[in-house]
């Protein structure tokens, strides 16, 4: 099973775009949702982002982060290869827009077959949805 | 300069740091609110904040490479916005080049290290508007005029303090391509890229410091003359 993490500059929006992504599958264990900087405001949280990661990978094989802005992505950065340092296990970061991404990851992470690549291959995919 | 010396120095420059951010905290997120989300000054200032407690709690016997490698994992962890993982993350992996303590040498590679990883974190060029702009001529010249120019450090420093300086004027009349300021094009231009100032400001206060412990120092051990601060110890 391949676990996703949803990193947004709000806790909320984080936990929003989590709620959507579930509508496609995945649980509890399997989708985690980060956000806010350490007291709260608008921002991310390194500390947060490892441990929300830890916990994701008790339950999964590898794990797909979507990260909303500039600061979110190298904070995600920073966390993986903390946790890396720690695990085998892949954590790949999806060049994707964060709500649609997260729906496809979501959906591909259903898959039997599916690896940390494919679902970040799945995630990117939504880059090229038009809405109009 | 021995160890014990190597140590005081480092943790002075640390502490003048932390003033100095929170002295120019209303600066910087002056400047941030002009083109960005208005919190470097902010976030860098909770960073250090929480670098000075860590500090204070550390064991009186840590060497130079532990307290740089402290430095920097207390600001991935307390400062929230990208200065974190920039400045935090590149003095986590620039301290092991403190593994022997601070030397001419030691500090050059320090200094290198923190440009790359920076560079490589931020994915920031020089011409970005960012701190890129001040630290990357700032760490060029530290090294030419150690390793071309056989300067003595303090003398190298304040060339590179110099640079950092032009290079802080530099991000007044150009365009940001990265970050927050990127969103605005045309119109960030005009203003000082506050990531750039607190580089600056770093620099300032870590030769300052240097230069207080190197005074008159300079040509003492000349093969492997000692300093108390390596380069970019903006951390």
């Amino acid at each position: 099973m391949i676990g996703l993490l949803i990193v947004s500059h709000s806790g909320q929006a984080a936990a929003g775009i989590r709620e959507i992504a579930m509508e496609m599958g995945g649980d509890e264990e399997t989708i985690a949702a980060v956000g806010g900087d350490p007291d709260g405001g608008i921002g991310t949280s390194i500390d947060e982002i490892q441990a929300a990661l830890s916990d994701l990978l008790e339950a999964t094989d590898g794990v797909v982060v979507l990260v909303d802005l500039g600061s979110a992505v190298m904070n995600a950065e920073t966390a993986i290869e903390m946790v890396e340092a720690d695990t085998d296990a892949e954590i790949e970061i999806a060049d994707a827009p964060i709500v649609e991404g997260a729906l496809n990851a979501a959906a591909s992470a259903t898959s039997p077959k599916a690896t940390v690549e494919s679902v970040r291959e799945s995630a990117e995919e939504a880059r090229d949805i038009s809405k109009l | 300069m021995d160890e014990t010396r190597q140590r005081e120095a480092l943790l002075e420059a640390i502490e003048n740091i932390a003033d100095r951010i929170d002295e120019e905290r209303e600066y910087l997120t002056e400047l941030d609110s002009a083109i960005g989300d208005a919190d470097h000054g902010a976030n860098l200032n909770r960073g250090f904040k929480a670098v000075m407690e860590k500090l204070e709690a550390m064991d009186d016997d840590a060497d130079v490479q532990e307290i740089a490698k402290t430095v920097g994992m207390t600001l991935v962890s307390e400062v929230g916005g990208a200065a974190g993982p920039l400045y935090g993350g590149s003095a986590m992996t620039a301290s092991t080049e403190l593994e022997d303590g601070i030397t001419t040498e030691s500090s050059v590679a320090f200094a290198e290290a923190f440009l790359e990883k920076l560079q490589d974190r931020g994915d920031a060029r020089v011409g970005d508007k960012t701190m890129v702009d001040a630290i990357t001529p700032a760490v060029h010249t530290y090294k030419k005029s150690i390793e071309q120019d056989d300067l003595p450090p303090l003398e190298a420093l304040a060339k590179a303090v110099d640079a950092a300086e032009r290079g802080v004027e530099f991000t007044v009349p150009i365009r940001a391509s990265k970050g927050r300021a990127s969103f605005l094009g045309w119109r960030s231009t005009g203003h000082q890229d506050p990531g750039a100032t607190s580089t600056l400001f770093m620099l300032e206060e870590i030769l300052a410091v240097a230069e207080q412990y190197l005074e008159g120092d300079t040509d003492v051990d000349a093969a492997s003359p000692t300093i108390p601060d390596e380069e970019p110890e903006e951390e």
